[in-house]
């Protein structure tokens, strides 16, 4: 037996091993995917994360059942936290929604790939390397994609800046209007203080090749996340002015500022 | 046998399984004339077979002499055999030559093999890489400017020879019975070497399969590029776990170390200038093929995998 198999026999229970098998997800006869997506994998990553889910950030979703069951879509949230935990999060709950579950795929950051174990690890778990023809064939092929438009403004924002969204980038929306995808607002709370920076390295990270270096506390704080999902918004297609692209942006930015603004006025205490 | 009927077709690189294969699959319709630069190979007492350089004068001879009707050009040598210049005078050089007669001798249907190695494997390359991408292989190393510069070639002549009707072929990775490029001699080996900590997706066409497109693409005539590859991936190491065989992980950062230890110990089997395709993946989109020609692959990867498996059984 395989280490994979008998990894999987040992950790994924059999009733969220029904609740994954639930999921449709176009696979090879190997169980991978293009993009390096591997079902095995996922199920064991899937079972170890419900206690970090549960138990360590005590997740809770509000507008899950928003998210479409089929086609393309595409999840933009704001971005945070230094690490990409908000992603996981996010991935972890569609996969583990009761009704018609799904599997979201994570875009990340483009050095991912060049670590050992990491970058593959990060594949087989389902993210994918950050690029637009990616997350076109993506949509092309009825996926669901989590977006976070901010990038590394995001995730690198200081505490000090906590919940300021930062300047939106407007390949989404073109991708949006191009397939057709339903777009689903996301505001998350919580990831903002599970590493809470104070400055950014700037020198060493140039050093390093990586995009900021922060200074913080090497602990991971178990913060309450919430996730509130928006109403589903489609945006037509067809020959729009890049004023009018940025103009939709702002709208989806807005609704994402008011989800977050929901998540911080709900939330009686940060842990 | 001049005076057969059947149309005619040169097929180079005899000497290759590949090219067997597509003898095999065309030689009841066809009358074959087989050539290869690197040997003389018998076929059969029915296919005159040729070892000759393209760029000697006596290879125009074969055109004047069979009057073909059209040019399967499989003949490459491949970035493991020979030096680069060899390589660059037989590849490029070589297919320049047989472009130029094909032209000269009205020939009316061109087949030229390329490889999925053209696109390049690069840290940032997206999935389903289509034919429109840029080849960025010659970025990456000088020893596969020989592959891309056969592609910008037959790509010249594609446009400038409209009558040549020439179909560019970029398959990915040839595996199966009789194969002797990088990719089956790992398949094949007990001990394969892997970049530690990297296994990349990657796409595998049984030989029979390959044979079968290439003979598709001769017989319906759509001219153009195409990626050759089956709607399935695998990593490159499970799939050598697959194949039976025992993975022995190389340091791989920072990248000069793994260059470094494969020189040093001269290991051929993994070479240098491919290294980055143990890395990163490089996944090609072959739907347009497969919806144009109505092409399906009818060996799936388990059975790929068996075979090289049980060949290890066997030794």
């Amino acid at each position: 037996m395989s280490l994979k198999s008998y990894l999987k026999e040992k950790i994924v229970s059999k009733e969220f091993d029904a609740q994954l098998k639930k999921i449709q997800k176009p696979v090879g006869s190997l169980g991978y995917d293009p993009w390096g997506f591997n079902a095995e994998t996922h199920k064991i990553v899937l079972s170890l994360y419900s206690g970090i889910y549960n138990k360590y950030f005590r997740v809770k979703t509000d507008g899950i059942e928003n998210v479409p069951a089929k086609g393309p879509v595409l999840i933009i949230g704001n971005h945070s936290g230094q690490l990409p935990i908000d992603g996981t999060l996010v991935g972890y709950a569609l996969a583990a929604r009761k009704n018609e579950p799904r599997m979201a795929r994570a875009m990340i950051e483009r050095f991912f790939p060049t670590i050992p174990f990491l970058g593959n690890f990060l594949n087989q778990t389902g993210a994918v390397l950050g690029d637009p023809v990616n997350c076109a064939k993506m949509l092309e092929n009825h996926e669901a994609v989590i977006v976070f438009p901010e990038g590394i403004r995001g995730s690198g924002k200081l505490y000090k800046d906590r919940y300021q969204l930062k300047r939106f980038g407007n390949g989404f929306m073109h991708l949006a209007m191009k397939y057709d995808a339903t777009i689903i607002p996301l505001g998350i709370v919580g990831c903002e203080e599970t590493i809470p920076a104070i400055a950014n390295i700037k020198p060493l990270a140039k050093i390093l090749g990586i995009p900021y270096v922060p200074i913080a506390l090497p602990v991971i704080f178990p913060a309450k996340v919430r996730l509130n999902f928006g109403k589903p918004m489609k945006f037509e297609g067809g020959d729009v002015r890049e004023e009018e692209v940025t103009r939709r942006v702002e709208q989806v930015k807005s609704v994402i500022n008011d989800l977050i603004d929901k998540g911080l006025s709900e939330r009686k205490r940060l842990f | 046998m001049i005076k057969n009927k059947k149309p005619k077709i040169l097929v180079t690189g005899a000497a290759g399984a590949l090219a067997q294969q597509v003898i095999n699959r065309l030689r009841n319709d066809y009358q074959i004339v087989a050539v290869d630069f690197r040997k003389q190979t018998y076929l059969s007492d029915d296919i005159p077979s040729y070892q000759i350089n393209f760029n000697k004068r006596v290879f125009e001879d074969l055109f004047r002499k069979f009057e073909f009707d059209g040019v399967i050009h499989l003949g490459r040598i491949t970035s493991s055999e020979e030096t680069r210049m060899r390589r660059y005078n037989a590849n490029v050089l070589g297919t320049q030559k047989l472009l130029e007669l094909s032209h000269k001798y009205n020939i009316k249907r061109v087949i030229v093999l390329s490889t999925y190695h053209v696109y390049g494997a690069n840290a940032y390359n997206p999935a389903l890489i289509d034919e429109t991408a840029p080849l960025k292989a010659a970025e990456l190393t000088m020893d596969l400017i020989d592959s891309v510069e056969l592609e910008n070639l037959a790509n010249i002549y594609l446009w400038k020879y409209r009558d040549l009707n020439i179909t560019i072929l970029r398959p990915c990775n040839i595996v199966g019975p009789g194969v002797q490029n990088t990719m089956s001699s790992l398949l094949s080996s007990k001990h394969a070497p892997v970049l530690a900590g990297f296994s990349p997706v990657m796409q595998f066409i049984h030989i029979d399969d390959m044979a079968d497109a290439i003979v598709l693409s001769y017989e319906k005539n759509k001219s153009g590029i195409y990626n050759v590859a089956p709607e399935d991936w695998v990593s490159y190491q499970e799939a050598l776990a697959l194949s039976g065989c025992t993975r022995v992980p190389l340091p791989s950062i920072p990248p000069a170390l793994p260059k470094f230890i494969t020189k040093v110990l001269g290991l051929n089997i993994f070479p240098q200038f491919l290294l980055n395709y143990f890395k990163y993946p490089v996944v090609i989109d072959g739907r347009s093929f497969n919806q144009t020609f109505g092409f399906k692959v009818k060996r799936p990867l388990k059975e790929i995998f068996r075979f090289y498996r049980e060949m290890k059984r066997h030794d």
